[in-house]
């Protein structure tokens, strides 16, 4: 890439906003031809927003969008794509039941005579999949070919369609290693060809393998943008996270050594998680930091059972236990609130009493429901103990504030009287004060000798009340830091370097 | 090479020659051509209506008014030929217009109200009968010579077959029926249709006017097919072809087509068709077998045929081909 060239995309002041917040404020982006731009950020920094302004998926609020030039306003992904815009997301937006060659050419197929010339259309898209080293019976219908061939299809497709500005939302999210290496040699052709790609991904290290800038968003805003071979991984990680990073030391509990509780060895999910082994004692907060995507909730999510591990053994107090389903966690006292709340935790229009005691009537099984005397007084009871501020007992949950939902799914795990709770993400969207309350309330569980687990994106909460803190890093487990050395400081360092740095 | 998207048509066509060889090996006489041509001629408008069937239900919807419709024509034609002096033809050419037009306002109705195309046909099915009815309670008979100038109309072939016009305008429908699904940009939009209507549109597919063709296309063929049973009993009775239209997606279905949509062949439809026939021939043949047991064996070869569907989708996603085709120039 060379900085004299002219940019074939420029998109400058680009702001969106939604009720009651501002999505993206001010956005500027260029793209020269024959250059590869990542675009970072964390969960919610408006990557994907500025994807839709830029495709015409969104219409931008202000801002101008420039594309050789020339002044567009795509109101359709259609239309972007007449301009020369091309998308291609994680989940593949083509029809499997259509071959290869007509999912290329579906819309524009080759005409003889009015009818379909299906030998044109064969050749044609050979030539044009040979064009990216890709060797495959264009006949066969899409489905019997892998993630990744289907991806480069996909290119393929968005190319032909548009060739100028190709954005690649997630492309490596679901592919395995060789696989992403061939992504990537496609990806290295259409640079030479002159495209400009945008690439949106959460794995650092394919960030600085592949691309040649990096914009970073945080909140809606540009945070810097970076020559990535004059950059290092701290530095753009900093960029992203970009908290008060000091290193603080931590008035801790001394560490109240309890029995092993849970046992994990070689655990693990082709795909989805690295074999990992993971011992936890009761009485003990294990942290799990790391970027989005690094495989904190799927770690989650593998030991509460709610996707099996395809390997690996777990142990309860030494004995070998299956967890193959959510109900066999349960079982043996296991908790989860999930990270997404309102789609995997809470039912939303049942009362707040009726989803405190639904894991325990669930363990109890529906034929023996709890009596309504029971209930009423675990609900309350619980509701006052975690301070639960409702209208009343019988209002849909959903009209709870995100702090007291959470408060409530937290309850409907402590009715359980769980020896073992997982939370991901449990301080996400809700207020600073419930904020510190769910965090002395951890804090709280820890000390009357359960074992929890927490995964979390705020590193200071992290460091706060964990007693150990696991970092995972490309669906890997990369470090494990105890006492003294849990600080926000070394996690970055293990998120960006892969290992803990030496510390000064 | 035989690809897995074939295979349900292979096993369709094996299983009619296996059944023929079979039924013959039985009754050496249904090896004439006599057998042939009357299988034709018999199942002409199931096969008609089924090439319409096959489109809707490649594109995943379904149409359950065809039979009503079948029977709405036969009676209107029956009327308008005793009580006026249109030519036939002209009368044809009417009542095609009107089961196109009652087809396409239901593919509208199903693709702009977003309604399940089940509902919206089961209101056209209760409809085109009703209609049938308002028209004539009683079966009218057809005395025009110009019909006996159709129905006069055959190929013999040696043996003593008799080609009637009838099949061969089945066989027609079958070939244009072909051309339309695999040739023409309509018949892809169609699979693209099936194999999921959101990614179809966001692959630039026009929804409305594919599903109104779609409608429109099975509404037509259903017209088609009643002319061609009117010809066939010189008849219009409101009370006929009750039922056809599970008939016609027994045959979709046994000729290989998935009921979810997106994969299938219309001339696998051909050949359910003929299984279907063949059964009832057998039937005739055997001559002490109640005519039922044709209903339990559909039955049985559907409940194969969806069988054989559900294994065959499982092992193409089971068994993604893996990377080794792929190396770079």
């Amino acid at each position: 890439m060379s900085e004299d060239t002219r940019p074939v995309l420029s998109a400058t002041g680009i702001s969106k906003f939604f009720p009651g917040a501002i999505a993206l404020d001010s956005v500027d982006l260029t793209l020269y031809p024959g250059e590869v731009h990542a675009l970072l950020g964390e969960n919610g920094a408006g990557k994907s927003t500025l994807i839709k302004c830029l495709t015409g998926a969104y219409r931008r609020d202000a801002g101008s969008i420039q594309l050789d030039g020339e002044e567009i306003s795509p109101t359709s992904t259609q239309e972007s794509q007449v301009h020369g815009i091309g998308t291609v997301y994680q989940e593949v937006n083509l029809l499997p039941n259509l071959s290869v060659a007509e999912n290329l050419f579906l819309g524009r197929q080759p005409l003889r005579f009015g009818f379909v010339s299906q030998r044109r259309m064969q050749r044609e898209a050979r030539r044009i999949l040979g064009g990216y080293g890709l060797r495959i019976h264009p006949a066969e219908p899409l489905s019997t070919f892998s993630v990744a061939v289907q991806q480069v299809v996909a290119i393929a497709r968005a190319v032909e369609l548009s060739g100028k500005v190709l954005i690649l939302d997630e492309p490596t999210a679901s592919l395995d290693r060789d696989e992403v290496e061939m992504l990537f040699k496609v990806i290295r052709q259409l640079k030479e060809r002159g495209l400009a790609i945008v690439f949106i991904t959460h794995f650092l290290d394919q960030v600085f393998e592949i691309c040649d800038r990096a914009t970073v968003l945080r909140n809606g805003r540009v945070v810097g943008t970076r020559e990535l071979a004059h950059s290092s991984q701290t530095d753009v990680v900093h960029l992203m996270l970009g908290r008060q990073l000091e290193s603080r030391v931590q008035d801790r509990a001394p560490q109240t050594a309890g029995k092993t509780l849970l046992e994990f060895k070689g655990i693990g999910r082709k795909g989805m998680l690295e074999p990992f082994d993971l011992a936890i004692r009761e009485g003990e907060v294990v942290g799990l930091a790391g970027l989005l995507g690094s495989g904190r909730t799927e770690t989650a999510n593998l030991i509460f059972g709610a996707v099996p591990a395809d390997q690996g053994e777990a142990w309860l107090r030494d004995q070998k236990i299956a967890l193959t389903s959510p109900r066999d966690a349960i079982r043996h006292r296991f908790g989860l609130c999930p990270e997404d709340r309102k789609t995997d935790g809470i039912v939303g229009d049942l009362s707040v009493r009726e989803n405190i005691i639904l894991a325990l009537q669930a363990r109890q099984g529906w034929f023996r429901p709890l009596n309504k005397a029971k209930v009423n007084e675990l609900a309350e009871a619980y509701v006052k103990a975690l301070d639960i501020r409702l209208a009343s007992l019988d209002m849909p949950i959903r009209f709870l504030s995100g702090g007291n939902q959470q408060k409530a799914l937290l309850a409907r795990w402590l009715a359980t009287n769980p020896d073992f709770l997982i939370l991901d993400e449990p301080t996400r969207g809700i207020d600073v004060g419930a904020h510190a309350e769910i965090i002395a309330l951890i804090e709280g569980l820890r000390e009357k000798g359960m074992a929890l687990l927490v995964a979390s994106s705020e590193l200071e909460e992290l460091v706060a009340y964990s007693t150990r803190v696991v970092v995972l890093r490309d669906r890997r487990q990369v470090c494990e830091l105890h006492g003294e050395d849990i600080s926000t400081r070394n996690i970055v360092a293990a998120i960006a370097q892969g290992h803990l740095e030496e510390v000064a | 090479m035989i690809r897995s998207t074939h295979l349900p048509l292979v096993v369709t066509i094996l299983t009619f020659l296996a059944a023929f060889v079979l039924c013959s090996g039985q009754y050496p006489a249904m090896m004439s051509t006599r057998v042939v041509a009357n299988l034709l001629t018999d199942n002409a408008f199931l096969g008609i209506v089924a090439v319409g069937m096959t489109f809707v239900i490649l594109s995943g919807g379904i149409d359950l008014s065809v039979g009503s419709v079948i029977a709405f024509t036969g009676v209107f034609l029956a009327v308008i030929l005793r009580d006026t002096s249109i030519h036939p033809l002209a009368a044809f050419a009417l009542v095609l217009a009107m089961t196109i037009a009652f087809g396409a306002a239901m593919g509208a109705i199903i693709h702009y109200l977003d309604m399940p195309a089940f509902i919206v046909t089961l209101a056209g099915m209760f409809l085109a009968r009703g209609l049938a009815y308002v028209l004539s309670t009683d079966s009218v008979p057809i005395t025009h010579e110009f019909y006996d100038v159709l129905q006069s109309l055959y190929w013999k072939a040696p043996g003593g077959g008799r080609f009637r016009l009838t099949g061969m305008v089945m066989l027609a429908t079958f070939i244009i029926g072909m051309v339309v699904a695999h040739r023409t940009r309509f018949g892809q939009n169609v699979y693209a249709l099936g194999g999921g209507a959101q990614t179809a549109r966001l692959m630039g597919v026009p929804l409305a006017s594919t599903t109104i063709g779609i409608y429109a296309l099975s509404g037509g063929l259903a017209g088609l097919a009643g002319i061609v049973f009117s010809l066939y009993t010189s008849a219009g009775y409101s009370l006929a072809t009750v039922g056809v239209e599970l008939d016609a997606i027994a045959a979709v279905v046994i000729g290989g087509t998935l009921l979810s949509g997106g994969s299938g062949f219309v001339a696998g439809t051909f050949f359910g068709i003929l299984i279907m026939g063949l059964i009832q021939t057998y039937i005739v043949f055997d001559g002490t077998l109640s005519s039922w047991w044709t209903k339990i064996v559909i039955g049985g070869l559907l409940f194969a045929f969806i069988l054989l569907q559900k294994g065959l989708t499982w092992a193409t996603t089971a068994r993604r081909k893996p990377l080794i085709d792929f190396a770079a120039p």
